[in-house]
């Protein structure tokens, strides 16, 4: 598990960026800790889109996972960061595993599109319900470790970060076992994959629960660390349309890829905001297309490129 | 292998070099305020804008020490203070990762303005947290300064609580025939405190009126309210009160307007100050207007020297009469003036929160005490009156204007705006 390049940097990586954060201005802990969050959901999108599907729903599942934690704090005051955490995970699993059991049977547009209708409907209900926060949200209070409160963001960013490279990891393992790697073959070819005695059903059921897991934890991390919930940011169908534009923005070259493509979506973020109040989403918009024009295999291509080595999978 | 490691410690390195050289610069003779207003989607051009032009325009003034005496001194403690104007859309999360920003990364000195009670709600505890004098501009609900105890926070103009219970007296005075009652408001903190507060009030004053059971509640910026309306018609209530304000406001308008709904029943708009300038001869006659406070159209008459100064100053610059938030800006803009003269240029947020903390001061249209929530929260004066399009100049104009006092409309000190309206409003002086 361990004895790949991709391992042994992505170990190296976490090392290196857990001691730094120690050293980094807030803002930049806070960009980090943003920008991994999201990268969870965007590796569970990455291994769809290497099976050839694109979900325009996913925020359904981060929302899940967001405001998992929102309601165990404010109706029973859980605050403990894994208890969060595994609530997040738990909620959006059971609930991708469910609707996992429809849409495996959808492709394509239809798969896309059924995802987006499912997460409108919890963003209705949540809009709608003033116990839900309606369009408010909520106030997450601080998370606190082992019944401990931290006096600043550090240790929910190491947390956080070895939550990203533990599920890093292991999407790197899966994608090499067997069933991992019937994630082109699916893409390519599925009536073969049927004949070598697969069900591709079974297997896609599989890749889906495993995404949605994953951006459930992206929720329940990326509200722990804003500390605020609504509608809006984590279950409209533009948060979606972001999780997406991220994947592409990223490639679906490596499972380290998700990590770089989230951060530089945050920081292209903030300084578009900040240099152009007026118009930043013009620059995120320009920035997507320079991408699909020019950088099709998202940003990973262009450091497999500048590195000049050939991709390993 | 070493290559990556190596290229990794570097970026990082670069990074934080680049942070930290950032975080140093900063002057006495200068002060940075942000000032967040919507400036993208259907809130930026009724409401927005008009918010900034209003900071804008006023922060300019003191800066060149041209403001109206008693304010003309020369900047804000002596310094002059750049604004960073900053976009208030996205919803809450989006606003509570760039309010860290600001503070954070950006190192401004003081934060005014924002709009919508769903950022206020969410920004307060993180202005607490993060030790940043802060000052709301608009935002209305009450719960900001009911909920909790602030330090850092403040609101210099009142909440909505105010707005309602004004609004419900007006309905009293001026339509005492009035049997049935309904709402549309937008559904979040805002719209819901409003309608609460002004069914509250009604009960308590107008006990034999009754309230719709089909009260309406769509998401805001929703733009779309065939189906609202056309529920409204239908029903037997002959009042609408609504607290809908900037593009969503416009757009009911307009919509209304064209099924004939203003002509069946009264309609009482708490924010609808925004639209009497822009929307002229297609503004309905007959419709009770508020504007959050004495601001905007009702105030146009008010001879004072600020106001008249500030009326004179933004219709030359900006070519319309200001509306509500340019004044709700402007005003918030003096408070931080106030605060800086009085704790010099390099105060902390500590000792400008101590500065403005309780204080009474002459704003341009009115006079703001700030005696609620410990010192954190306004009290103002609140007025409606009856929109009528005077066809001689061409523009709206309000008559019956009538404003009530702070002490009749906003609950005394330490009392919860909700539990003080149930209580039959004791204590209030009309």
């Amino acid at each position: 598990m361990f004895n790949d390049r991709t391992a042994k940097f992505l170990l190296l990586a976490a090392l290196v960026i857990c001691v730094g954060g120690a050293f980094a201005p807030n803002w930049i802990v806070n960009q980090f800790m943003f920008g991994f969050s999201r990268a969870l959901a965007i590796l569970g999108l990455m291994v769809l889109w290497r099976t050839g599907l694109v979900s325009f729903g996913h925020a359904f599942y981060f929302g899940l996972g967001a405001y998992a934690v929102a309601i165990l704090d404010s109706k029973l005051g859980v605050s403990d960061v894994f208890l969060r955490l595994m609530a997040g995970a738990v909620v959006a699993g059971v609930a991708g595993f469910l609707i996992g059991f429809i849409m495996r049977n959808y492709r394509d547009i239809f798969f896309a599109m059924l995802n987006t209708a499912i997460s409108m409907v919890l963003f209705g209900i949540v809009v709608k319900t003033e116990s839900l926060g309606s369009t408010d949200g909520f106030a997450i209070s601080a998370s606190t470790i082992f019944g401990l409160s931290p006096e600043t963001k550090y240790p929910l960013f190491v947390i956080i970060t070895l939550v990203g490279l533990t599920a890093a990891l292991a999407v790197n393992f899966y994608l090499k076992t067997t069933f991992g790697k019937l994630t082109t073959a699916i893409r390519d070819n599925e009536i073969r994959v049927e004949y070598l005695g697969f069900s591709v059903a079974h297997a896609i059921h599989l890749k889906y629960t495993i995404s949605t897991i994953l951006a459930g934890c992206a929720g329940a991390l990326m509200a722990m660390s804003l500390g605020q919930v609504d509608p809006e940011s984590m279950i409209n169908w533009t948060v979606s349309g972001e999780l997406v534009f991220v994947t592409i923005l990223s490639g679906p070259g490596n499972v380290i890829a998700p990590f770089i493509g989230s951060l530089v979506f945050e920081v292209l973020r903030t300084y578009a905001f900040e240099l152009a109040p007026q118009a930043w989403q013009l620059i995120m918009g320009a920035t997507f297309l320079t991408i699909i024009f020019f950088l099709p295999g998202g940003i990973w291509s262009l450091i497999e490129k500048l590195g000049g080595k050939k991709n390993e999978k | 292998m070493k290559n990556k490691l190596l290229k990794g410690a570097l970026g990082i390195a670069a990074v934080s070099a680049v942070a930290l050289a950032g975080g140093i610069a900063h002057a006495k003779d200068t002060i940075t305020i942000a000032v967040p207003s919507f400036l993208t989607g259907g809130a930026a051009g009724p409401f927005g804008i008009p918010a900034m032009n209003g900071a804008k325009m006023v922060t300019d003034a003191i800066n060149a020490g041209k403001l109206p005496a008693p304010y003309n001194t020369k900047g804000f403690g002596g310094a002059t203070a750049d604004v960073i104007a900053l976009d208030e859309g996205g919803g809450a999360t989006k606003q509570v990762a760039e309010y860290r920003n600001l503070v954070e990364k950006r190192n401004v000195d003081a934060i005014v303005g924002y709009i919508s009670s769903g950022n206020c709600q969410a920004l307060a505890p993180v202005a607490e947290e993060l030790k940043q004098f802060t000052i709301f501009a608009t935002c209305g609900t009450p719960r900001i300064f009911e909920e909790a105890e602030r330090k850092y926070v403040f609101r210099t103009m009142g909440h909505a609580t105010a707005d309602n219970v004004a609004a419900a007296m007006y309905v009293k005075e001026k339509f005492p025939d009035m049997k049935g009652y309904t709402g549309i408001n937008q559904n979040y903190a805002w719209g819901q405190d409003s309608w609460r507060d002004f069914d509250l009030t009604l009960q308590q004053i107008m006990p034999n009126t009754k309230a719709s059971d089909k009260t309406q509640f769509p998401k805001i910026f929703a733009g779309q309210y065939g189906s609202e309306i056309s529920a409204m018609s239908l029903d037997k209530a002959d009042l609408i009160h609504t607290s809908f304000w900037g593009g969503d406001l416009e757009a009911f308008i307009f919509q209304g307007n064209a099924r004939g709904l203003f002509k069946k029943k009264i309609g009482v708009f708490t924010v609808g100050g925004t639209a009497a300038y822009r929307l002229g001869k297609k503004l309905p006659n007959g419709l009770v207007l508020g504007a959050r406070g004495p601001y905007g159209i009702l105030v146009k008459d008010r001879q004072s020297t600020l106001n008249q100064w500030f009326i004179n100053t933004y219709k030359d610059i900006y070519g319309i009469y200001p509306s509500g938030p340019a004044y709700q800006y402007g005003q918030a803009i003096l408070a931080a003036k106030i605060a800086y003269d009085k704790a010099g240029s390099d105060a902390t947020s500590e000792q400008l929160a101590d500065a403005l903390r309780g204080i009474t001061f002459e704003s341009f249209s009115t006079t703001i005490e700030m005696k609620l929530g410990n010192g954190h929260q306004a009290a103002t004066e609140n007025g409606y009156g009856i929109t009528e399009y005077d066809s001689e100049n061409g523009e709206n104009v309000v008559k019956d204007v009538k404003f009530y006092p702070a002490s009749c409309v906003l609950p005394p000190e330490g009392q919860n705006s909700v539990d003080w309206i149930k209580g039959g409003m004791k204590g209030a002086k009309c």
